[in-house]
């Protein structure tokens, strides 16, 4: 069994096979994260080279932790200390990377597109670990993962992402991933962060939190991007906690058998009460843990395939 | 094709097995059964079941995946699916017994090995196998040996087992050299 693509661009059109893969793939990954000895030897013998020309921490630890873990060798290269500041394009950087003999890049960067463009003038594998606001593909599969692990499928459950949907790529990637498991998938936020064409995908759309907490079983917080505050896509962040933030007392009055998601990192009481992220309903942790075993599977997949 | 062990041999065999893997320990009271997928983990199931009805004891049970400790994933044209190891008790410290169906090369033991040593540190480590083929292209010899089976490199050894197969049985059988 086999992925059908030789790169992991995006989450758009990848079959519910190949998701249903690199899901039951990563449960192998999950026992090998019990062992005393966290390391298995696969991909002994390939460089990876994670390229990421945004800054980025959690995302960046767990690819290195997952490439780690498969026995690769690893080459961090991030924009502050590249040769883009000379003013080498991305094509160019790219390249010359590649022709250090490495099988593997996972990229992030801040233009929507940027992993395909790769994807075509170079020959490596490209995993694409962001790309601005366009897709966040390993994030979504983690947060597969998470779903299924708690509710042993994913089929039918209603799941509702909340926050900033219009610039976010871990959006995206969620809505074309539930879409091909079969969830029902809604969104939740200020109409200026929320793009209209989102109905026509068969996704709802809520303006009101306390009617989305009682329609889902799940809930995605995303991490509202204070650095786009200056752009004033809603009034004030107080405000914004008013109406949209999610916290244990609405829980608790309205559905007390949700659960929580985010992908991180978390503004602590704006978009999400402290007490409920660190609370029973939340599976936050469980998705970092997920998330090096998501990676582990799609490095594993890619890596080996013929 | 050959039937060269029947149903009643390779039930006999088992029993045999057993009775050696008890000898050799002098009991099971340390012993666990660690089976190296597919039919090994089904070999380890009979195996203990044989065993309890000799010492009344029941065995631990491991199952192995050795897919992600193998030599040849670069070389193989398809990708396996992987399974997952199920080893849901400590092996340290544990006189394992590895289970495999037919001992060939080698290389799946050295896998299982590397494996095995980075779960835990059992007592010892001792190889039973259904068949052994022979073509070993590793220093690795097996503890017990249901049968000796002297093929040649054109030939295929098939053991079937009731799990999968249908029957109880081993085949020999000729492959077509440059056919396909």
């Amino acid at each position: 069994m086999s992925l059908e693509n030789r790169h992991l661009l995006g989450l758009e059109g990848v079959s519910k096979n190949d998701i249903q893969l690199i899901l039951d793939t990563a449960e192998t990954f999950r026992e090998v994260l019990e062992r005393p000895i966290k390391k298995v030897p696969t991909l002994q013998g390939k460089t990876i080279v994670n390229l990421f020309f945004e800054s980025s921490t959690r995302t960046r630890i767990s690819f290195e932790l997952a490439e780690r873990r498969l026995s690769a060798d690893v080459v961090n290269f991030s924009a502050d200390m590249s040769s883009l500041k000379k003013g080498e394009t991305l094509k160019d950087t790219a390249r010359n990377i590649e022709a250090m003999k490495i099988d593997m890049v996972v990229m992030r960067h801040g233009a929507p597109g940027a992993a395909l463009f790769l994807s075509k003038v170079i020959n490596s594998v490209i995993i694409n670990a962001g790309d601005g606001s366009h897709e966040h593909p390993t994030q979504a599969l983690l947060d597969l993962y998470s779903i299924r692990e708690k509710y042993n499928h994913i089929e039918g459950l209603n799941v509702c992402i909340v926050g900033d949907i219009s610039h976010s790529r871990v959006a995206l990637s969620n809505i074309h991933g539930l879409k091909t498991m079969g969830a029902n998938i809604a969104v939740c936020g200020p109409a200026t962060l929320i793009p209209r064409e989102l109905d026509r995908l068969g996704v709802k759309i809520f303006n009101r939190i306390d009617e989305a907490i009682e329609w889902a079983n799940v809930l995605n917080v995303l991490r509202i991007q204070l650095e786009r505050q200056d752009k004033s896509f809603f009034p004030s962040l107080g405000e914004y906690r008013k109406y949209f933030a999610v916290t244990k007392d609405k829980i608790q009055k309205i559905n007390k058998n949700i659960t929580i998601m985010h992908p991180g990192p978390i503004n602590r009481d704006v978009e999400l009460s402290a007490d409920l992220a660190d609370g029973e309903h939340s599976i936050i942790l469980q998705q970092v843990l997920n998330g090096v075993a998501v990676r582990m599977a799609v490095l594993y997949l890619l890596g080996t395939r013929s | 094709m050959k039937k060269v062990i029947d149903e009643t041999g390779f039930n006999r065999t088992l029993t045999r097995l057993a009775h050696e893997i008890l000898e050799k320990n002098k009991g099971a009271e340390n012993l666990a059964l660690i089976g190296i997928r597919t039919r090994g983990e089904f070999l380890a199931k009979r195996l203990r079941e044989v065993i309890w009805t000799i010492e009344n004891l029941e065995l631990k049970i491991g199952i192995l995946d050795i897919t992600l400790y193998r030599d040849d994933l670069k070389e193989i044209h398809y990708q396996p699916l992987l399974k997952g190891t199920e080893i849901d008790f400590d092996i340290n410290k544990k006189d394992v017994i590895l289970i495999d169906d037919v001992l060939f090369t080698g290389r799946t033991v050295r896998a299982a090995l590397d494996e095995l040593v980075d779960l835990g540190r059992p007592s010892s480590i001792q190889l039973a196998v259904l068949i052994d083929r022979g073509h070993r292209e590793l220093p690795i010899r097996a503890d017990f040996v249901g049968k000796n089976l002297p093929t040649s490199l054109n030939e295929e050894v098939k053991v079937a087992m009731k799990e999968i197969d249908s029957e109880d049985s081993v085949y020999l059988k000729t492959l077509n050299i440059g056919g396909e």
